[in-house]
Formats: C-alpha cells, sequence, structure tokens
C-alpha cells in the first residue's frame, strides 16, 4: 500500500462536476505543534509528554486502543480540554510558531482557527441546514452580505459533499438529516469559518459504512486546504487516509503517551517498538 | 444429529390459529384492600377537592341572581349600598400582576442565566439552595420589607417616571405635582406600582427555579459545537441554551403569573383600597381580587358573601387557565423530549 | 523511520507514573480564558464611569439620591466598557462582555434583595427579640402597645405550632395516599384525580380560607378556631404535597418494583416495604418543604381563625392566634411599639422557617451522599 491511497469503489465516480471545481487551491493549513504536552484530571495524570508535530498538507492519524488518551489530547489541540472543571494541563500547543495557551491569545479566535468535528454529529436542531453551515460566522461575528453567505454555505457543502443531497431543502431543520449526512453538515459548518487545521475525534466510528467512505473521500479533498489531525479506533480508515501517524499507548496504570510516531507506511510496515507491531496486527485493541 | 421442525406434514390439513388464553389475575386478600384503599383515597380528595371548585362555582348562581351581568361591569364595592361589581378588581389584579411579571422575568431570566452558565460550580449548589430559600420566605416578610423600606425609596421612581413619561396615560398621576418643592407623597405611595415590585420578589424564585431546570438541561454537545466554532460565552447561549429553553422561560414565567394573580397578603399591606376605574399604577390606591375577599368577608351579608366567592371563583378560573397552559408548555418543551439527535 | 517518543521504553516508576528517566517532573500551568487585557479595561472602565457620573451627576443628569447614582453608574459602565472593548475587539466579544455585565448585575439584584429582606426584618425585630419575655409569655401578659419588656408570642407560637401539626396530620396520609394511587395503581380514574389535582395546586391561598369559613364555620357552624384554621391550611398543603410525592414515587425504577413481586410480594407489600424506602429522603423533603410553606401562609388564617391576645390550646373553641396572623396585626396598626413586636414576631416565623427548610435540605443531602 503506497502512502495516502485511498480505497473507493470501482464503479462510481469519486466527485461530481461542482465538488470538482471545489478543488480550486485555496491557503494551505497551518502548521500545529505539540510540545511535551501533559493532562491531569483532578490529580489523575492522563497524558505524559506527548510531542507531535502536525504539518499542512498532511492528514495526522492518532491511533491506539481505547482510554489511552488520544481525544484528550485532540481536544487539547483546541483548548476545549479546559472546559471541564478539573482538568489541567502542562507543555505548548503552537500553531505556526505561537503558543495558543499563552496568556493573552483570544480563546475564541484560537478555536475559530482550529476546528473539530465530534464522534457524535451535533448539528444544531433549531437551526435550518443553510442556517447551520453558517452558524458559525454567526457566532464569531464575521460579517457577510447574504449573497456571499449564500455563495459561501454552498461552497463549505460542495467540499463536504453533501451539496447534491440537501441542495433543494436549505431550509429544513437540521436534525432532519440522516446520521452520516448530520456528521457532513458538521464537517461543513467547520469549514465555514475557514479554520487552518481541522480535528477529527472518531468521525466516522457512528456512521455506516457508505457515509464512512464519504468522510474519508472528503477528507482526502481537505487535505491540501486544512491541517487534519484524525483520531480513530480503525486501523485500516488510518492507513486509508492518513499520511501520518501516531500510536497512544497507556499502559496499566500509567499515563498515556505515544510510543511511535511516523510515516503511516513505516508505522504499518516497519513499526520499532513491539507494542505497535502488536496493535497494528491487530493482536490486541 | 440436528432436527428439522416439521410445521405441516403433507397432506394434512392446516392447524387451527392458536389465540392468546385469558389468564386471571387473582389478587390476595391484602392487594384486594390496597387497591380499594387506595383508590377510596384517591375519590375522597377528589371529592374534596373538586367541591371546592364546584362550590366557588356554584356561587355565580346567586351572585349574578342578586346583582346581574353588571357584577362584572360595575366597579364600585360598596357593601353599605349594596353595589357591588368587580370591574375595577379584575383590572387591578391583572395590572399588579404583570406589573410584578415585567419585574420578575427579567430579573428570573438572567439569574437562571447566571446560575447555571457562569456561576462557578462550587458556588452553583449554594445558589440554587438560596432560589430555594427565596420561595419559602413568607410572603408576609416580602410585605412588610416592601411596606417599610422600599416603599419610601420607590417613591422616588414613582414621581421621577411621572415627570418624564407622565404625558402616556399609563405613567400619569392624577395629583401627581412632580416638580412641587414638597413632595406629595400621598399621590405616589401604596400603589399597584410599588405592590407589583413586592409581589415579583415571591414570583422571581418559582420562575427562575424553572428556567434553572430547564437550562441545566441542553445537551453538553451542543454546547462543545458551538464553542468548537469559537464562539463566545454568550454566542453559545444564545445558539444552544436559549432555544432548549424556550419552553422552560414560558412556562416558568406563566407560572409566575399564575402565583401574581393570587397573592393576597403583600397586596393587603401595601396597596390601599380604591375601586375607581383606571389604569394607573404609579397613581395611588388600587384594588385586587384577593385583597378584596380578605377586606370585606367579615361583614358581608350572605348574598354579597356569595358575590366575594364569585369573584374568588373567577379568579381561581384566571389562575387554572394560566397554571394548565404552563405546564403544557414546559412539558411540550425540548427537555422532556426523548429524542436525541 | 518512526520516532520514539523519547530516547527509549519509559521506565515504570513506584507508584505509577511512567516516566522517562532523567527528565523532571512537569507540572500543570495555569490556564486563563480572562486576559489581563479583559481586567484592565474592566477595572479602568469602573472607575472611568464612576469619575464620569460624578461629574455629571446632580448638575445635568435629572436624578437624585444613591439608587439613582447607582443606575447611572452601572449604565455609564457598560457603556464606557463597551467601547473600550470595542476598540479592540469584533462584535461577538463586545456582545459577551456586555451581556456578562448585566447578568451578574441582575444576580446580585436579586441576591441584594434577598439578603436585605432578612437583614432588614431581623434589624427591625431585634428590639423586641433579645427580651426573654418575648418567648415566654403571651400577649396578654402585658399591654400589646406597651413596653416591650413585658408580654410575648408564646400564644401565637403555640397556636402555629397547633395548626401545623393538624394541618400535617391531616395532609400528609391523604396526600401521600393519593400519590402511591395515582402512581402504583393508576388507571382511567386515576388520571382524572391527577389533572383536579393538579389544577388544585393552583388555588389561590385566600380562596382556601374563604372556602373553609364559608362551609365550616358558617354553614356547619363550626367557631372561627384554631382547627378552622388548620383546615384551610391543609386545603392548601394537600396538593402540593400529593404532587411532589407523585414525583417521587415515579422516579423510583420500574425493575425494582418487579424484583419484588417477582419474589412473591404482594403489591401492597412492595410500596410499603420497597418503594417508599427508597424515597424515604425525597418524600419527608417534600412534606418539610410543604409544611415550610404552610406555617408562613397568612391569608387562609386570616379568614379562618380570629386574633387573639391570650394563650389558646383549645382548638375547637376560641380564635386561635398564629404567627403570620399575629405579625399581620401588629404591622397594620399605628402604634411604634406594637410594629416592633411584629418584627419580632417575623424573626421567631422566620427561624421556624429557616429550620424546616434547612432539614429539608439536609435529608436531601443525605441522601445523595448515601448513593
Amino acid at each position: 500500500m503506497t502512502e495516502g491511497e485511498i480505497v473507493t469503489s470501482v464503479s462510481a465516480p469519486v466527485f461530481d462536476a461542482a465538488e470538482t471545481r471545489a478543488l480550486a487551491a485555496s491557503p494551505t493549513g497551518a502548521h500545529l505543534d505539540a510540545d511535551r504536552v501533559s493532562a491531569w484530571f483532578g490529580a489523575n495524570k492522563v497524558l505524559e509528554r506527548v510531542s507531535l508535530s502536525m504539518p499542512p498538507g498532511t492528514v495526522t492519524a492518532l491511533i491506539g486502543p481505547s482510554g489511552c488518551g488520544k481525544s484528550t489530547f485532540l481536544r487539547i489541540l483546541n483548548r476545549m480540554h479546559e472546559l471541564v472543571p478539573s482538568a489541567k494541563l502542562a507543555g505548548e500547543v503552537r500553531l505556526n510558531g505561537q503558543d495558543i495557551y499563552a496568556s493573552g491569545q483570544p480563546i475564541t479566535l484560537t478555536r475559530k482557527r482550529i476546528g473539530m468535528v465530534f464522534q457524535k454529529p451535533n448539528p444544531f436542531p433549531a437551526m435550518t441546514i443553510g442556517e447551520n453551515v453558517a452558524a458559525g460566522l454567526r457566532l464569531t461575528g464575521i460579517r457577510v452580505g447574504r449573497r456571499e453567505r449564500e455563495a459561501l454555505t454552498e461552497d463549505c457543502l460542495v467540499r463536504a459533499g453533501l451539496w447534491g443531497e440537501v441542495k433543494d431543502r436549505l431550509h429544513h431543520l437540521g436534525g432532519s438529516l440522516s446520521g452520516g449526512q448530520q456528521q457532513r453538515l458538521c464537517i461543513a459548518r467547520s469549514l465555514a469559518v475557514q479554520p487552518d487545521v481541522l480535528l477529527m475525534d472518531e468521525p466516522c466510528s457512528a456512521l455506516d459504512p457508505t457515509s464512512t467512505r464519504r468522510i474519508e473521500e472528503t477528507i482526502a479533498m481537505l487535505r491540501d486546504q486544512v491541517t487534519i489531525v484524525i483520531v480513530t479506533h480503525n486501523m485500516q480508515q488510518a492507513a486509508r487516509v492518513s499520511q501520518q501517524c501516531a500510536f497512544f499507548l497507556a499502559e496499566q496504570g500509567t499515563p498515556g503517551q505515544v510510543v511511535e510516531s511516523g510515516a503511516t507506511k513505516d508505522i504499518f510496515e516497519r513499526p520499532r517498538d513491539p507494542r505497535t507491531s502488536d496493535y497494528v496486527h491487530g493482536r490486541f485493541g | 444429529m440436528t432436527t428439522l421442525i416439521d410445521l405441516r406434514p403433507p397432506g394434512s390439513a392446516p392447524e387451527p390459529e392458536d389465540t392468546p388464553r385469558a389468564i386471571r389475575k387473582s389478587l390476595s386478600i391484602p392487594d384486594h384492600l390496597f387497591r380499594w384503599g387506595s383508590t377510596g383515597i384517591g375519590a375522597v380528595v377528589l371529592a374534596v377537592t373538586g367541591a371546592i371548585g364546584i362550590f366557588l362555582g356554584y356561587q355565580m348562581v346567586p351572585t349574578l341572581r342578586h346583582y346581574g351581568l353588571h357584577f362584572f361591569t360595575e366597579n364600585q364595592w360598596n357593601p353599605q349600598l349594596n353595589i357591588l361589581g368587580i370591574a375595577q378588581v379584575l383590572v387591578g389584579t391583572v395590572e399588579v400582576a404583570l406589573i410584578a411579571l415585567a419585574f420578575a422575568f427579567p430579573l428570573a431570566l438572567l439569574t437562571a442565566l447566571y446560575i447555571s452558565e457562569y456561576a462557578p460550580a462550587w458556588l452553583r449548589a449554594f445558589l440554587v439552595s438560596m432560589v430555594d430559600l427565596m420561595a419559602a420566605i413568607p410572603s408576609i416578610l416580602y410585605g412588610m420589607w416592601g411596606y417599610f423600606l422600599i416603599m419610601p425609596h420607590a417613591l422616588y421612581l414613582s414621581r421621577w417616571l411621572n415627570e418624564y413619561l407622565g404625558w402616556l396615560p399609563f405613567f400619569h398621576v392624577v395629583n401627581g405635582k412632580p416638580r412641587a418643592p414638597v413632595f406629595n407623597q400621598s399621590a405616589y405611595d401604596s400603589s399597584p406600582f410599588i405592590a407589583g415590585m413586592i409581589v415579583s420578589m415571591m414570583v422571581i424564585p418559582l420562575a427562575c427555579a424553572v428556567m434553572l431546570g430547564v437550562f441545566r438541561q441542553a445537551p453538553l454537545s451542543e454546547r462543545e459545537g458551538a464553542y468548537a466554532l469559537g464562539s463566545t460565552r454568550w454566542g453559545m447561549i444564545r445558539a444552544v441554551v436559549l432555544p432548549f429553553g424556550r419552553g422552560g422561560i414560558v412556562g416558568g414565567t406563566m407560572l409566575a403569573l399564575g402565583r401574581a394573580l393570587g397573592e393576597t397578603i403583600a397586596v393587603l399591606l401595601i396597596l390601599s383600597v380604591n375601586t375607581d376605574l383606571k389604569f394607573r399604577p404609579l397613581e395611588n390606591g388600587g384594588v385586587t381580587t384577593a385583597q378584596l375577599i380578605a377586606n370585606y368577608f367579615g361583614e358581608a351579608t350572605s348574598g354579597q358573601l356569595s358575590a366575594l366567592l364569585a369573584a374568588g371563583f373567577v379568579l381561581f378560573a384566571m389562575t387554572i387557565v394560566v397554571n394548565t397552559i404552563a405546564a403544557i408548555i414546559v412539558n411540550r418543551g425540548r427537555s422532556n423530549a426523548l429524542t436525541e439527535i | 523511520m518512526t520516532t520514539f517518543a523519547s530516547a527509549g521504553p519509559p521506565e515504570v516508576q513506584p507508584g505509577g507514573t511512567s516516566r522517562p528517566a532523567g527528565e523532571p517532573r512537569d507540572y500543570p500551568r495555569a490556564v486563563t480564558q480572562r486576559t489581563s487585557e479583559y481586567w484592565l479595561a474592566l477595572g479602568g472602565s469602573l472607575l472611568g464611569s464612576l469619575g464620569l457620573v460624578w461629574l455629571l451627576y446632580e448638575e445635568i443628569l435629572p436624578f437624585s439620591g444613591t439608587v439613582g447614582f447607582m443606575i447611572c453608574w452601572f449604565v455609564a459602565y457598560l457603556v464606557v466598557f463597551a467601547v473600550v472593548t470595542a476598540t479592540a475587539h469584533p462584535l461577538p466579544i463586545v456582545l459577551d462582555r456586555m451581556w456578562t455585565a448585566l447578568i451578574t448585575g441582575a444576580a446580585c439584584i436579586v441576591g441584594l434583595a434577598l439578603v436585605s429582606t432578612v437583614v432588614y426584618i431581623v434589624y427591625r425585630g431585634w428590639p423586641a427579640v433579645h427580651h426573654l419575655n418575648f418567648f415566654t409569655q403571651s400577649e396578654d401578659s402585658g399591654s400589646l402597645t406597651g413596653p416591650l419588656t413585658q408580654g410575648g408570642v408564646l400564644n401565637a407560637i403555640a397556636g402555629s405550632l397547633l395548626e401545623l401539626g393538624i394541618a400535617t396530620a391531616v395532609s400528609l396520609p391523604l396526600g401521600i395516599g393519593t400519590a402511591i394511587y395515582m402512581v402504583e395503581v393508576g388507571g382511567r380514574f386515576s388520571r382524572v384525580v391527577k389533572t383536579v389535582v393538579e389544577a388544585m395546586t393552583a388555588l389561590p391561598d385566600i380562596l382556601a380560607g374563604l372556602f373553609i369559613y364559608t362551609f365550616l364555620i358558617l354553614l356547619v357552624g363550626f367557631q372561627r378556631s384554631g382547627f378552622a384554621a388548620a383546615m384551610a391550611l391543609s386545603v392548601m398543603m394537600l396538593p402540593i404535597i400529593a404532587r411532589s410525592a407523585d414525583v417521587q414515587l415515579r422516579v423510583v425504577p420500574g425493575g425494582l418494583r418487579e424484583a419484588s413481586l417477582a419474589l412473591g410480594s404482594t403489591q401492597w407489600r412492595t410500596v410499603w416495604r420497597v418503594v417508599i424506602p427508597t424515597q424515604r429522603a425525597g418524600l419527608a423533603t417534600a412534606v418539610i418543604l410543604g409544611m415550610a410553606r404552610a406555617v408562613g401562609e397568612t391569608a387562609p388564617v386570616l379568614i379562618t381563625s380570629g386574633f387573639s391576645t391570650f394563650m389558646n390550646v383549645s382548638v375547637l373553641n376560641n380564635p386561635m392566634n398564629s404567627l403570620p396572623l399575629a405579625i399581620f396585626t401588629a404591622v397594620r396598626s399605628p402604634d411604634q411599639l406594637f410594629i416592633e413586636r411584629g418584627f419580632g414576631t417575623g424573626i421567631v416565623l422566620l427561624a421556624i422557617v429557616l429550620i424546616l427548610f434547612g432539614t429539608g435540605r439536609f435529608l436531601s443531602r443525605t441522601k445523595v451522599a448515601r448513593r
């Protein structure tokens, strides 16, 4: 398997004409660096000095068994970790060289630049599909005229691979879509605020295989525009979509840490640590 | 070796359909007693509570027979001359209740938002207890606080409102003389405005508790979704908490309205009885149904007593309607929905 | 080539943490959402608006008095803070700060009102309360308008406790019994009962009193007495207790009942020995909070029991004084000393309500801790 190849079905074409147009170049994403990040919940340490570099133009996958801190690490990257009252952290997270946790950094701007898609789709049920996509604009105070907003909505839905299915019902409520469609709506919503980085926390774990495939196609499409970091339980998915991987592990009673990281191909074919090898070959998980 | 199940051996007649069998539930004697006893208690309670409603409603008959439909259009309540009417009484009841709501709605909503969204976690349980404590304090104590402490200061507010907004009939005060060198206090004291202010203290904890209960149920996933987009806390509240809590906000307010309509003691202490047909809350004097009953029950003849009961029935009907609408709205809201997106 | 997270596999230290050898311990860093700019802007706006209002107050603005000053200062603070924030931040942040200030301010107003009520009552009633005779004598031992060293509210306390006791004795079994009927037995009739009980919680307190007055006193012939007042109180308490108990009983999971029935128990035993004990604390809290509300009710007792100054423990005859009634009569009078007695009585009533309230809270807290 070569680096970054996407497994697609043989029959249908991947993108329709509108979506191909949307592949036009946008500015590439930003460089995200985690430097010796540790995390606690109260007195319980859950992450031990994780350092990871996530360059633009790449999809980084965080793999490992459940409960070893992958989601916690992801939430630290966009300052969602501190929403929990007992949460604490050490270390730095640098976006294009700037530590996002330095005092003086506006937190809302950080979260706008580093977007997140959650495991369970969470569109705003009181808003229509169109309003959901544009919700981020209203919430961050970006002012756009109506025509611009409609164009942006269409663009984001195209990039998320949802435009064809909803273009006639933008005024229907957000909760009326299927699970896979809701998740793509959430992706479109995150894209509307033009983030530099997109964090995805097991985005396909609650979805059926067809929706999963669609979302993986979307990830591949977005790679050049947004730096993507994805947490996944599914090793085959990591192999399909990512260019670099980090393997997290928490041995019994110890905080989670990165055992090994590097190019996806190397992690899967030439792992250096025996635990990595055991995991990618399915001997535990 | 496995066994095949032959549903229909070849050549045989089709089997008859199977039907459910009747199961007789035979209860033991203690259970029979329990069920009959409980039903009996339920019936007694139903009879007693229903009787109250029916009894009050029935009083409309002698009242209307005695005083005719003028009962609803006459504003004076003069027992000596036997001229009775509840026109101003109804106006006054609604007036005081609406003023109470005008104070209570924003304060209850913002306080509920503070407790559920802004207060630090260690303070939250304490604040919720304080809201419940506020509801437990007897209304007579609020009445005393209002009459002795608040009213002397609120008079200035009334005068200020009359001075600058008195050209609107709602804010006007007869004999108000806002610019006179000597403050004409008697024109402003004991007004429905001040009574409404004090009644609002009693209904704020009611509305606040309902709204608080609903806000705390707003789903975390939606909140995180808003934050992850880069929203501020207020942006998240507007996008997630308030739409989610709509049922609780309206329901809690209606519950407060129901309570405000029936409040007696604070009004008795503060408002001075005046049955002139008017709608000027800043001005001295007014009357509400509860106050009317409390004032006149002692010397009422039997016919007048029926009239008081009939007035009470009208009040009761209002509070039932308001409370029922409130219950429906709160139950219809999303916080009771079992669906998960 | 892949990289390891550190030079070698981490060693396991005693105590369960794993740390690469040779590196110092790491400690959590302080993370705040409020930048220093925020506090500077806040403090600066407070001071600036204070100065502004101070200068302009009496002269230019058409208000007077301390309250007006505070209001003006708050409004000016909002405006200044908004302008300062708008120079450096986009609109959502300006709105966020404005609403934070407004919401916090509203909560402070409500808190202040609550505190000032309690403090004022205690302050005005203190001269009466710190005489011991206030608690040991009844009003007839001294004159109502006489000096505070004579006379007291013992009769009112006794009256309140008697009336409360009778009302609870009546409404507790009926209320909980109705709730048991509605939850455990169910059926169409119980839905009718439930609707009617819900409607009765909306009954204004004065109507409960008026009903008892008309029915028991005029029609049936009882005197205005403590018993009548207790009946009026139970009319008020019954629907509230029934509804709270109904909520409490519904919380019990059906699995518990099924487990008991599967063991062969009768429904009665299930309710008495499983359902009710599970919710014992919750039910007790509901009843106690109902009592706390009833003891402070003035309107029903105003109509059904008369005011009296002497100690009367005979429930069926003669007017019986109670705390809310004593307060009401006292504060309506024009006599200063009598008003002070009224406030002193208010302190007693407040204390009883607080004790009941605290007990109710304590019971429900114990339940949570036990889980």
